[in-house]
């Protein structure tokens, strides 16, 4: 019987030292990661430089405008001289589809990088426990001041935190909001208190919104938040490029015994350097974690060490599960994941080309009249009534002529003088076509119509119509 | 069950499955108490903002006063204001209806906003845009296409207004006690001849003739009728009297128009009249009815 019940209770331990083994930080714990120096380190503030484009953004000007603005009220985009209208957005399809599939590539080949390095969760996060660590010092000074008890002290260095997270919160909000509107402007609104609700709402939203996430959801925003990690995480595949323990050479791992490697003992010193670095909290040692960003800083820590115990770096380093394994890993361009994803990207990448060098000042889409289809005129002619909707991208008044071709006999009523096309807008107009009856051999009839500027002929437009009569 | 409960330090409610499972009263966790508190006092105080609570003679209206149609006649007055720019100049008794045709903006806005207008009161007869009703057999009348350039009352803006106004009943005298068969005959076959360019000269006769048909008087000695009486233009391919043709020519030379007190079978075509003497619409709707019409497609 006893012995029976020690039997189950061996079974029971193993079954908890396992669960420890998969224990999962719901948010309960405070991560405070160690910063150390590194090659890695450096190219996340290189990768984390690219966000300044962000927020100078808004206040670049061309030609007297602001370079860059979506105009949303307004219905129109402006990319330096380019003005994109809702009848461009195809081109936006194309722009999203080309991003994520790069986002898949990359993340097929190199993990997920986009999570590790340019994402701005894990950039902002960055910069709040940066000032954090400036203000509350190492990590284990911070997980003592979290338990201390409130005092003036720590009040004060609290408030200055807090502080100095939303005052960046604030700034995210208002440079996010400044990509919709006239930046300049923009400031003088707010600092009048005379923005509309839109720009005040949109400003507190993402204020609360970036220090709530970056101050106190951190990494927690990653694992059950954000739906890019779960997507990404099933892009990998075992001949990705991740931050990889070898477990070949680091097992069985050991603490140094007197400042020297036990014998039988792998690489791996247990001395939970990698752990101690990590912004997610995970340990690498357990192979790949979904709560895992890429970001390398544990190949940063680890190399650290290696170089102090004169052991080799690189136990853990840039390495594919298959390469570890000791099988073949294809060359890149031999994948065939990799191959699909290129030509979309490619034919993506060429579908905005396309669009963006064919893009006209001017367009002209043309709406036949339904009710009545036709008409019978006294004498003896067919008249067809359009609507011509004449698109004027451009930031002036322009005139145009419209023809007709396309039909023989044909006569367009209502197009004598130049129409005025005003900018930025769809001006509607009505004209006619008219066919003798004897003209008509079928019920059906194709037409086209041409619209050209009258002061800049190279700006031309063509809409395929039709004629219709009785049969 | 408590006397031998194994767990004894443990807020358990004392039910247990399967030795140790069993059902815990824990406190509720903290962000969900947060909700909760703030639902009622959320509930709380939009019971005192809104209308919320039926009472025996009414409801609880709220402090803030707002209704639901409140809030959709403070809409409707947004569309109004947006809306008086145009409107104030139609409605403006100095701005006819010609210059609202002059002018491309106030031209585009009428024509949208008389839409409507002109499928409640017009398209019942004349078809949405104007395309006409035509008649399903010879003996009945149809309507006319507004579409076309074919006026029986003139086809200038002015007088469409006019037309919409005092609505219109042009009359054609029944023939069919006056003549013989075969005159009827010869006349409806110069009829026919003169909307294919041709004519009949027996039927021509009568027609000129004052004692027999004296059409001319009414529709001229050209025949391309006179838009102050009405009468049709009878050498245009486009027939008053759908499906045109030696039948409807015959039949309404027979019967006559809107004289239904000498003939019975007489056809009847009457327009209504929109202005003070019939349906009483403004004088801003009228324009709008009447350059919506102008601009069908056969304003002059």
């Amino acid at each position: 019987m006893s012995q029976e019940q020690d039997q189950h209770n061996l079974v029971v331990e193993e079954l908890y030292a396992e669960s420890h083994e998969w224990h999962v930080n719901a948010g309960e714990e405070t991560i405070h990661a160690k910063r150390i120096q590194g090659k890695f380190r450096t190219l996340k503030w290189l990768a984390a430089a690219t966000w300044v484009l962000f927020f100078i953004g808004p206040y670049m000007r061309w030609n007297g405008d602001q370079a860059i603005l979506f105009d949303i009220p307004g219905r129109q985009y402006h990319i330096f001289d380019l003005t994109i209208l809702p009848q461009d957005v195809w081109m936006l399809s194309l722009v999203l589809l080309f991003f994520a599939i790069l986002l898949a590539v990359v993340t097929t080949l190199f993990g997920r990088v986009y999570c590790g390095f340019f994402c701005f969760q894990t950039i902002w996060v960055d910069a709040f426990t940066w000032i954090e660590g400036k203000l509350e010092g190492a990590p284990g000074k911070r997980r003592k001041l979290d338990k201390a008890p409130l005092t003036l002290n720590k009040f004060w260095i609290k408030a200055q935190k807090h502080f100095a997270w939303l005052l960046i919160s604030a700034f995210t909000g208002l440079s996010f909001v400044a990509w919709f509107t006239d930046a300049f402007q923009l400031w003088v609104d707010y600092m009048t208190l005379s923005a509309s609700a839109t720009e005040w709402g949109t400003l507190a939203l993402f204020t609360a919104g970036t220090y709530i996430l970056a101050g106190f959801l951190r990494e927690q925003t990653c694992l059950w938040l954000c739906p890019y990690a779960r997507i990404q995480a099933v892009m990998l595949d075992r001949e990705s490029l991740i931050p990889t323990y070898d477990f070949n050479r680091g097992e069985p791992r050991g603490r140094l015994s007197k400042g020297e490697t036990v014998e039988g003992n792998g690489d791996c010193i247990d001395c939970n350097q990698c752990v101690a670095v990590c912004p997610t909290g995970v340990d690498i040692r357990g192979g790949l974690d979904e709560g895992c960003i890429t970001c390398a800083l544990c190949i940063d820590a680890c190399d650290l060490v290696m170089d102090k115990i004169h052991k080799p770096r690189g136990l853990i380093r840039y390495e594919s599960i298959d390469a570890l394994e000791g099988k073949h890993v294809p060359p890149l361009m031999k994948r065939s994941r990799v191959l699909v994803y290129i030509i979309i990207m490619t034919l993506a990448f060429g579908g905005i080309i396309y669009g963006l060098l064919n893009i006209s000042g001017l367009e002209i889409k043309v709406l036949h009249e339904r009710q009545p289809l036709y008409v019978m005129l006294s004498n003896g002619s067919i008249q067809n009534k359009y609507e011509l909707k004449i698109l004027n991208k451009t930031h002036d008044d322009m005139y145009v002529t419209v023809t007709t071709g396309g039909l023989d006999g044909v006569e367009l009523i209502g197009a004598e003088e130049p129409f005025l096309a005003r900018p930025g807008k769809v001006t509607p107009y009505t004209v006619y076509l008219r066919l003798p009856r004897r003209e008509m051999d079928g019920s059906s009839l194709s037409v086209y119509f041409q619209l050209q500027g009258v002061e800049q002929p190279e700006l031309r437009s063509t809409y395929e119509s039709m004629f219709l009569g009785p049969r | 069950m408590s006397e031998n409960n194994p767990f004894p330090n443990e807020n358990n409610t004392g039910h247990f499955w399967d030795d140790n499972l069993r059902e815990l009263s824990n406190d509720p966790p903290g962000w969900w108490r947060i909700g909760f508190h703030a639902s009622w006092i959320f509930c709380i105080i939009y019971f005192i903002l809104y209308p919320a609570l039926p009472t025996l003679s009414g409801y609880t209206t709220g402090t803030l006063g707002w209704t639901q149609v409140g809030e959709y006649n403070e809409d409707l007055a947004a569309i109004d204001q947006v809306r008086s720019k145009w409107e104030d100049q139609i409605n403006d008794p100095n701005v006819t209806a010609a210059m609202i045709v002059a002018d491309d903006e106030l031209r585009n806005y009428t024509i949208r906003s008389a839409k409507v207008l002109f499928g409640d009161y017009c398209s019942a007869c004349h078809g949405a845009g104007g395309a006409g009703n035509a008649a399903m057999s010879v003996s009945e009348s149809g309507y006319p296409v507004l579409a076309d350039d074919d006026w029986l009352y003139g086809g200038t803006i002015e007088q469409i207004q006019t037309t919409i106004t005092n609505g219109r009943k042009g009359i054609m005298t029944p023939y069919g006690a006056r003549l013989s068969a075969e005159e009827i005959d010869d006349l409806a076959q110069h009829v026919v001849a003169l909307s294919e360019g041709g004519e009949h000269a027996a039927g021509k006769a009568l027609f000129m003739e004052p004692t027999k048909g004296g059409c001319f008087a009414c529709h001229g000695m050209d025949a391309k009728g006179m838009s102050a009486l009405g009468s049709a233009n009878l050498t245009d391919v486009v027939w008053r009297f759908s499906p045109g043709g030696l039948e409807s020519a015959r039949h309404t030379i027979t019967h006559g128009v809107n004289g239904e007190l000498m003939d019975p079978q007489s056809r009847n075509a009457v327009m209504p009249a929109f202005g003070p003497l019939g349906k009483n619409l403004s004088e801003g709707t009228i324009k709008k009815l009447a350059v919506y019409v102008h601009q069908l497609g056969g304003g002059q």
